[in-house]
């Protein structure tokens, strides 16, 4: 039940010369898709760090996209397929740490295809809300049992201070 | 008594790490003296008898440095964290464990409830047959007894209290730690906040010659035998080198064996297994889809034991996803 008013944010990551213009093309076609993708422009794929995937899991992402232009037609020659060396280096260890293979995504889309980066990005959602939420900072929360083990240390202990800010 | 007028107050405590930190500050050797003429040794647990109750009517603020070592992983050391957070003027997160997790740290990649089973159940020299696992609070004849709370995830210092200083290292090297206390001492330090050590990467102290890195294949230690003189990264071996930061002088290249990361992430990286990986995949010598997922699984059995051998409590994700830890668990 929960699943049906699920809306997944989904960080995509757009490389200016190709799929950030695909995006462009897709709305001056006035091609609908799915609003839950907040797009980031950035000069290539290759310029993802694997930083900004795992920020953006960590401030609560339900999936990241990366878009880049493909094989053999990056505007810098080759950095795409470093974005390709990076997204698996990154899959495989996040597949380790739990994540689904469906979370983290990537993509070509040429400055042409407007209606294929609409499709793409319309798939990734459906995926996603599949899984429904991940609220990955949730992780390290201890259910309030850790402000209160250190609460209850100086109700144990009459000398303890009370340390909590 | 005039002897301890104008002199500093120093404590020094060990949390959740393995006690080599306790052992590197000695490993200053005879300049330990010059630091007992500057300074009070006010709690050190280790070395000293002192107790926390003696801390806890200190007053605020009256400790003019704490090197904290260790991460954070029970209520106790939760406790002792906040306490000597609120008697330091100066709080230095001292080693790996307290800036970034550690080894320690790895547990993050199971959770309170597993940790418990191996150590209480599974463990081949275990027997309980009752099944007895620690409790926190426990009733006996006398009255209650209390155990700490063993938290599902290690945090690290910074975590937990604001930290001034961080001095990173598995253990820090005995020159870098000497180079902490003068610029104490001098009151020459670096904007709060920062590392007290090198802004650059373990590469940059290595001798090792360095051309270009193509990688066909990613190889385990004991799978090959090094050249002595060449990049260890360009042979194939997992180097961590170049997102390490520097401290070291390069121990462990120098000796035939890879980096592994001990000094933590170089200033400004955010998270230090992102650059690994980024670096790592950027030497990978191939275009093809199957054979780049293929040259990493098959040359990187662990990636969270690669990636974040010393950083996992301190990277953006932090550990491992606890809905899935808890389903593995299978209980």
């Amino acid at each position: 039940m929960a699943n049906d008013t699920f809306e997944p944010k989904i960080v995509g990551f757009l490389c200016n010369w190709c799929s950030y213009r695909a995006a462009d093309l897709a709305g001056t076609a006035r091609i609908k898709y799915s609003p839950n993708v907040r797009i980031i422009r950035v000069m290539c794929s290759g310029r993802v760090d694997p930083t900004f995937v795992l920020k953006a899991l960590a401030l609560g992402a339900d999936g990241v996209m990366i878009a880049g232009c493909h094989p053999g037609e990056c505007h810098y020659i080759e950095q795409n397929y470093k974005a390709m060396r990076r997204y698996y280096m990154l899959k495989h260890m996040l597949r380790a740490l739990g994540l689904e293979e469906d979370r983290i995504r990537l993509v070509w889309a040429s400055a042409a295809e407007g209606q294929q980066l609409a499709e793409h990005i319309d798939k990734f959602v459906e995926d996603v809300r599949k899984l429904g939420p991940l609220n990955w900072p949730a992780n390290w929360q201890e259910n309030g049992e850790r402000l209160h083990a250190v609460e209850a240390i100086a109700k144990e202990h009459e000398e303890s201070l009370e340390v909590l800010p | 008594m005039s002897e301890t007028q104008g002199k500093g107050k120093l404590a020094l405590y060990w949390a959740a790490s393995c006690g080599g930190c306790e052992i590197a500050v000695l490993a200053i050797d005879e300049k330990i003296l010059e630091v007992a003429k500057h300074f009070d040794i006010v709690f050190w647990p280790c070395a000293t008898d002192g107790k926390v109750r003696d801390v806890e009517k200190m007053e605020d603020g009256s400790i003019d440095v704490c090197l904290f070592n260790g991460g954070i992983r029970t209520s106790e050391q939760e406790y002792m964290a906040r306490l000597l957070r609120r008697k330091s003027k100066v709080l230095v997160a001292f080693g790996s464990c307290a800036t970034e997790g550690c080894i320690p740290g790895l547990a993050n990649l199971s959770n309170r409830e597993e940790i418990f089973e191996t150590v209480y159940e599974e463990t081949p020299s275990t027997e309980n047959p009752q099944h007895i696992v620690p409790q926190h609070e426990t009733e006996v004849p006398e009255g209650k007894l209390y155990l700490p709370v063993f938290y599902d995830t290690v945090f690290t210092l910074d975590q937990v209290v604001p930290v001034d200083y961080y001095l990173p290292g598995c253990p820090p090297e005995a020159e870098r730690i000497w180079d902490a206390i003068v610029a104490i001492l001098e009151g020459k330090l670096p904007p709060k906040g920062s590392v007290i050590g090198a802004n650059t990467t373990v590469c940059d102290e290595c001798p090792r010659k360095r051309t270009e890195k193509k990688i066909k294949k990613f190889y385990r230690t004991w799978e090959i035998i090094p050249d002595e003189e060449t990049c260890l990264l360009e042979q194939g071996i997992i180097c961590c080198g170049v997102a390490t930061r520097a401290g070291c002088g390069a121990r462990c290249p120098r000796v035939n064996s890879p980096c592994i990361g001990c000094y933590g992430p170089n200033t400004d990286v955010i998270d230090y297994g992102a650059r690994l990986m980024a670096a790592l995949a950027s030497v990978i010598d191939s275009n093809d889809p199957q054979e780049i997922e293929k040259i990493i699984q098959d040359g990187i059995p662990d990636p969270v034991g690669t990636f974040y051998r010393f950083s996992l409590a301190h990277s953006l994700l932090r550990r491992k996803r606890k809905l899935i830890a808890a389903a593995a668990g299978g209980k």
